[in-house]
C-alpha cells in the first residue's frame, strides 16, 4: 500500500479510453462499477467536446460479483453495436474487473458472433502499467489488429505512395496541446513537401489503418504514445520511424534533418538545410529572442523542470541550450522509461529527479528556490505556495490548458509559443531590474507565504527596511538565506551588517 | 405506497442502470471539509484516486485531509499483510496530521478481495489510539451522494450514549447547544425560549451557515436542536439516547435513518425535505406536529419567500424540466420546481427508498394535483441512452444532468443544468430557495441573452446516438 495524495499518470484504462475515443466511430465499453465512467466527464469538460464521448460502462454490481457477468457484457456489446454501429468496440477492463478474473476474452468472442462491427479486448494489466503505457499498448494493438485483418483479406495496399509521405502517430484526445501540435506538424510536413498519409489515433477511421504501410516513414512526436505502433510497423514492413520530438529550435532542426536522411535513403533527394536556416533565422522568432536583450536578463537564472518525458526533456534542452537558463534539476514521472530521460537531459541540468511522489517534488522545489518552475498543474500550485511563477508544460492539466486559441508546442510556431511561456513565467527582466534599483514598490510589511518555519530571529529596523527593498519575488529567499546564515553563526539579531555578510557569503 | 396502483398516481419504473453518476467515494470531498478534525483514507486503486483528483478539481491543492491508500499488486494477491500495511499508513497520518478520527472508505476493490476493514479497524484503533470509522462507499452498491449515507450510518454508531458528565468543562463550548459553562440563570432564560419536547437530533451534512439557518428556523417554533450528525468536529458528535427524535435533511440518507431507528432506537420524523419554501414549511410543520406544537407564522414566511422569488419564477413558469438522475435530490427538486409552475415528465433517480422518502413522494403527488400538472414518471436506475432518445422526443426546456451529457446536449440546442452543482450549493431552508432558482434559471437566462445569434445547434449532423 502506498499513501498518495496526487498522481501524475492515471490508471491504465484511461490510456485505453483515450486511444479508443480518439478514433472516429470506435466505442469503448468499460467493464466497471458505477461511477468509473468519469472519463466522459473529463473529456466533456476539459476538451469541451460537442459529441457524446463514445464510452459506456457494462456495470459491475453486486449481482455480477455474486454470479459473474454472464450475458451482461455480451448483451451490452451487441446492444451498442446495434445502437451506434461503431466500426470497433473495445472492451476495456478496469482495476476492479481485472481482479474478478472473468474470461473477458470469451465474452468478446461470443459478442463478435452477433455484432456487425469488430470487437476487441484491450490487453492491459492494471497493476503493472499506467495510463501512458496502456495508451501506447492499445494503439499498437488496434493497428496490429487491422493490419492483420487486411492481410488476411488480401486488402493490404501494395507499395509506397508516389511522393514522400508520413504517418503522424500518437496524437490523442486529452493529450497536452495535441490538437495544436498536430496542425503545426501537418503544416511543417507540407512545407517540407511531405504528404501526410495518416494521423492516428485522433480523428482516424480504423478502415484507414491498412493504408499505414504506404507511408515512407512514421513520425512519433511523443515519447509516451506511438512508439510501440511505430516499432510494430517497422518490424512488419521495414518502415523507419523518426522519434525526435520537434520541440524547440534545435530539436526541430534535428528532427527535420533526420526526416531528410530517412526519405533520401528511399531515393527522395531532398535538402532541407535552407529551409531550416530560413525558418530559424527569419521566420521563427525564438532564435532571435535568445539573442535579444530581454533574454540576456534571463542568463543564469535558476529553473526546475518536471513533467512527462517528452515535454520535460524538450523544455530542459530549450532552457539550457537555447536560452542560457540554469536548470538546477529536471525530472519526470515516467519512471518506467527513466533511462531514456536521463540520457536526454543529463548534460543540460545539474541533477535528474525521477519520482511519482509530489511531496518529494515540492520539497525539491522549496530546497532549490528557482526563479521559475516549468511543470504540471501540481507544480503550479507548489509555485503558488512558494510565490514562484510556473509555466505549465505537461499533463496532468486543467481546463485552462486546453486553450481555444492556437498554441502548439511543436514546430516553429511552437518555439514562439514556448519563448512567450518562458519569458512570461520569469518576472519581466527590465521590471525586475528597475525594482532592484529603486528599492521596489512593494510596501507590504509582513513576509508570509514562506514554507519554512517561523523565524525566531530578530531583525533590526534597518535590516527590515533593507529587506523590504528586495524585490518581492526573491524576498522570501533572501530572508531565509540570511536567517540560515545567522543561525549557523549564532547571531541572534540580524542587523544590516549580518545581512550583507550573508549576501557575501551565500549570495543571499 | 398503496396509492401507486391508483390511476392518478405516481408511476415507478426501473431501467437497466446504465447511467452516469459519480462514485460514492466523492463524499470525502465535502465531508472532510465539514468534519474539521477528520482524516479520510480511501482504500482503493489508482482509478479511485484519479477520480477524486479530477472530480475535486482545485480542492486537492489545499492540503486536504484525505489520501488514497493505493493498493498494489502485493495487496491484491495478499502477499502483503493488510493489517501491517494499514497500520503503517495510519501511523504516518497520525504523525503528520494528528486527526481525531480516521475514516476508512472501503471501495470496490476492498469488497472484491474481501478485505475485512470492519474487523481490522477496532484492533488498529486500540493500538494507535485514534478512532477508526469504516464506511463502504463503493460503486458496486451505491451512487454518488449515498456515499455520505454510508459514512453517517457508520458515524451514528459512534455517537455517545449519554452526555458525559466530567468532560463538560473541557469541551469547546461555542457550538455546543447544550449550554455548558453558562450560569444557571442564563441557561434557564435560554431554555424558556423553547417548548418542552423530547430531544431532537438532525442528520445530514450541510454547510455551517445552513445549519445555523435551520436551527434558528426551528428555534422560532420553540424547537431545540440537541445536535447534528455530523457536527463540525468528530469530538462533538451529538449524544443519542434511546427514544430521541431524529429527522433527515437530505433524501439520500436512508441507511443513516435505518441505523438511527434500529440500532440507536430513535424515532424518525418522516417529513418532506426542507428544499424550497414549500418543502421547508412542510418539514417544520411535520416536526411541530410530532411535538404537538402549533406552528407560528409559517404561512406568511412561505408567502413572503415566494414573492421574493417571483422574478425567477417568471422565467420558468410553464416550462418543462427533465431529470436524468444521479444524486437522489431529484424528487425534492422536482416537487419544488413543479410548485414553481414547471412541468416534469420524467424524474430519473439512482435509487428510490419509498419508505424513507414517503412524505416527499406524497407531497410531490399533492403538488402536481394542486398545480394541475401531470404526474411524472419516476425512473429508478435509468438508462442514459434511452433517456437521451426520450429527451430528443420531448424537447424539454431544461435537462438536469451530469457533466458527461451536458456539453453534448447544449451543442444540440438543449438547455442543461449540471446536476452536481445542487449537491455543492446551499439549497436548504427558506433562505436558500433563491439559490436553487439561481441555478435552475442560469442556463435559461444565459441562452436568452444569446437567443438572437442563431447559435442553437452547434453540431453538423445529428450524431446517431
Amino acid at each position: 500500500m502506498k499513501l498518495a495524495y496526487w498522481m501524475y499518470a492515471g490508471p491504465a484504462h484511461i490510456g485505453t479510453l483515450r486511444v479508443a475515443s480518439s478514433f472516429k466511430n470506435v466505442h469503448a465499453i468499460m467493464h466497471a462499477p458505477l461511477g468509473d465512467d468519469y472519463f466522459n466527464v473529463m473529456r466533456s469538460m476539459l476538451e469541451r467536446e460537442r459529441d457524446y464521448t463514445p464510452v459506456t460502462a457494462s456495470v459491475v454490481d453486486r449481482n455480477v460479483l455474486a454470479r459473474g457477468s454472464q450475458e451482461k457484457v455480451v448483451d451490452n456489446i451487441v446492444r451498442k453495436d446495434k445502437e451506434e454501429t461503431p466500426d470497433l468496440i473495445v472492451l476495456t477492463p478496469t482495476c476492479t474487473s481485472s481482479i474478478l478474473q472473468e474470461d473477458l476474452e470469451n465474452f468478446v468472442e461470443r459478442a463478435q458472433l452477433d455484432a456487425k462491427g469488430d470487437v476487441m479486448l484491450a490487453d492491459v494489466n492494471h497493476y503493472r502499467v499506467n495510463e501512458l503505457q496502456a495508451a501506447d499498448n492499445t494503439l499498437q494493438q488496434i493497428v496490429k489488429y487491422y493490419i492483420e485483418k487486411a492481410k488476411k483479406k488480401g486488402e493490404l495496399p501494395e507499395g509506397k505512395t508516389e511522393k514522400p509521405s508520413v504517418n503522424i502517430i500518437g496524437v490523442s484526445t486529452l493529450g497536452f496541446h495535441n490538437q495544436h501540435d498536430c496542425t503545426e506538424l501537418k503544416r511543417l510536413m507540407a512545407d517540407l513537401g511531405i504528404e501526410v498519409n495518416e494521423v492516428i489515433p485522433e480523428g482516424a477511421s480504423v478502415h484507414n489503418l491498412k493504408n499505414l504501410p504506404r507511408a515512407w516513414f512514421n513520425l512519433t512526436p511523443y515519447r509516451e504514445l506511438g512508439i510501440m505502433a511505430a516499432k510494430y510497423l517497422e518490424s512488419e514492413f521495414g518502415t523507419p520511424y523518426v522519434d525526435i520530438t520537434p520541440m524547440g529550435v534545435v530539436e526541430t532542426a534535428r528532427c527535420i534533418r533526420k526526416i531528410q536522411q530517412v526519405v533520401n535513403a528511399q531515393g527522395a533527394n531532398v535538402d532541407y538545410e535552407e529551409f531550416i536556416d530560413n525558418q530559424t533565422l527569419h521566420v521563427s522568432q525564438a532564435a532571435w529572442f535568445s539573442r535579444s536583450i530581454d533574454c540576456q536578463n534571463l542568463t543564469g537564472k535558476k529553473a526546475v523542470v518536471f513533467g512527462d518525458n517528452t515535454h520535460a526533456a524538450a523544455m530542459t534542452k530549450i532552457l539550457a541550450r537555447e536560452m542560457g537558463i540554469h536548470v538546477v534539476w529536471a525530472g519526470t514521472y515516467c519512471k518506467y522509461d527513466a533511462d531514456w530521460f536521463r540520457e536526454q537531459v543529463s548534460e543540460y541540468c545539474d541533477e535528474v529527479l525521477i519520482t511519482e511522489d509530489n511531496g518529494e517534488i515540492g520539497d525539491a522545489i522549496a530546497r532549490v528556490e528557482p526563479s521559475a518552475i516549468f511543470g504540471t498543474q501540481m507544480e503550479r500550485h507548489v509555485g503558488k505556495r512558494l510565490n514562484i511563477p510556473c509555466g505549465v508544460i505537461a499533463a496532468p492539466i486543467h481546463i485552462q490548458n486546453f486553450p481555444i486559441g492556437y498554441k502548439p508546442f511543436m514546430g516553429y510556431e511552437g518555439t514562439n509559443q514556448i519563448a512567450d511561456l518562458v519569458y512570461n513565467s520569469f518576472t519581466l527582466g527590465m521590471e525586475d531590474h528597475l525594482l532592484e534599483i529603486f528599492g521596489g514598490h512593494d510596501t507590504k510589511e509582513v513576509i508570509t507565504k514562506s514554507i519554512s518555519a517561523d523565524s525566531d530571529l530578530n531583525w533590526t529596523k534597518e535590516a527590515k527596511a533593507e529587506l523590504n527593498k528586495v524585490p518581492g519575488f526573491v524576498r522570501g529567499k533572501v530572508k531565509r538565506n540570511t536567517e540560515k546564515f545567522a543561525r549557523e553563526r549564532g547571531f541572534e539579531q540580524i542587523s544590516l551588517e549580518v545581512m550583507y555578510a550573508a549576501k557575501e557569503s551565500v549570495g543571499a | 405506497m398503496t396509492n401507486t396502483v391508483a390511476p392518478e398516481a405516481l408511476t415507478f419504473e426501473c431501467e437497466t442502470g446504465n447511467y452516469h453518476t459519480f462514485c460514492p467515494i466523492s463524499c470525502v470531498a465535502w465531508l472532510y471539509q465539514k468534519i474539521e478534525d477528520s482524516f479520510f483514507l480511501v482504500i482503493g486503486t489508482k482509478t479511485c484516486g484519479y477520480f477524486l483528483q479530477n472530480a475535486m478539481g482545485v480542492m486537492i491543492f489545499a492540503e486536504p485531509r484525505y489520501a488514497m491508500a493505493e493498493l498494489e499488486e502485493g495487496d491484491i494477491s495478499a502477499k502483503l499483510n493488510d493489517y501491517d500495511e494499514l497500520k503503517r499508513l495510519c501511523l504516518q497520518i497520525k504523525r503528520d496530521r494528528n486527526p481525531s478520527v480516521i475514516v476508512w472508505i472501503g471501495t470496490c476493490t476492498t469488497e472484491i478481495i474481501k478485505m475485512d476493514l470492519e474487523g481490522l479497524a477496532p484492533k488498529l484503533e486500540s493500538e494507535i489510539g485514534i478512532p477508526i470509522v469504516v464506511a463502504r462507499a463503493n460503486g458496486l452498491d451505491y451512487a454518488f451522494t449515498q456515499g455520505e449515507d454510508t459514512v453517517l450510518a457508520a458515524m451514528a454508531a459512534r455517537c455517545p450514549n449519554q452526555a458525559p458528565e466530567v468532560e463538560k468543562e473541557e469541551r469547546n463550548g461555542i457550538q455546543k447547544l447544550l449550554s455548558f459553562g453558562k450560569k444557571k440563570e442564563e441557561v434557564a432564560a435560554e431554555e424558556s425560549e423553547y417548548v418542552e419536547h423530547p430531544p431532537l437530533v438532525l442528520f445530514g451534512s450541510l454547510p455551517d451557515p445552513v445549519v445555523t439557518q435551520l436551527t434558528l428556523e426551528l428555534k422560532k417554533q420553540g424547537i431545540k436542536v440537541s445536535g447534528w450528525l455530523p457536527a463540525k468536529r468528530y469530538t462533538e458528535l451529538p449524544v443519542i439516547e434511546e427514544g430521541y427524535y431524529v429527522s433527515g435533511l437530505n433524501p439520500f440518507l436512508s441507511r443513516t435513518a435505518t441505523t438511527l431507528m434500529r440500532r440507536r432506537k430513535c424515532k424518525l420524523i418522516g417529513a418532506p425535505f426542507p428544499i424550497g419554501p414549500d418543502g421547508s414549511r412542510a418539514w417544520i410543520e411535520k416536526i411541530c406536529s410530532v411535538f404537538g406544537i402549533e406552528p407560528k407564522g409559517l404561512a406568511e414566511r412561505e408567502k413572503q419567500i415566494w414573492e421574493n422569488l417571483e422574478d425567477y419564477i417568471q422565467l420558468i413558469r410553464g416550462k418543462s424540466v427533465f431529470f436524468m438522475g444521479d444524486n437522489l435530490l431529484e424528487i425534492s427538486l422536482a416537487r419544488f420546481l413543479i410548485r414553481c409552475g414547471m412541468t416534469c415528465s420524467e424524474i430519473g433517480i439512482p435509487y428510490m427508498d419509498k419508505r424513507y422518502q414517503k412524505a416527499e413522494l406524497e407531497m410531490l403527488e399533492k403538488t402536481c394535483n394542486e398545480m394541475g400538472a401531470s404526474l411524472p414518471k419516476i425512473i429508478e436506475k435509468p438508462d442514459n441512452y434511452n433517456q437521451i432518445q426520450r429527451i430528443y422526443e420531448l424537447k424539454p426546456d431544461l435537462v438536469i444532468t451530469g457533466m458527461a451529457h451536458a456539453n453534448p446536449l447544449e451543442a444540440r440546442g438543449i438547455n442543461t443544468k449540471w446536476s452536481v452543482e445542487f449537491t455543492f450549493a446551499q439549497i436548504h431552508g427558506f433562505t436558500n430557495a433563491r439559490d436553487i432558482l439561481e441555478l435552475v434559471t442560469r442556463p435559461l437566462r444565459r441562452n436568452h441573452a444569446l437567443k438572437d445569434l442563431g447559435w442553437d445547434k452547434l453540431v453538423k449532423e445529428e450524431a446517431n446516438v
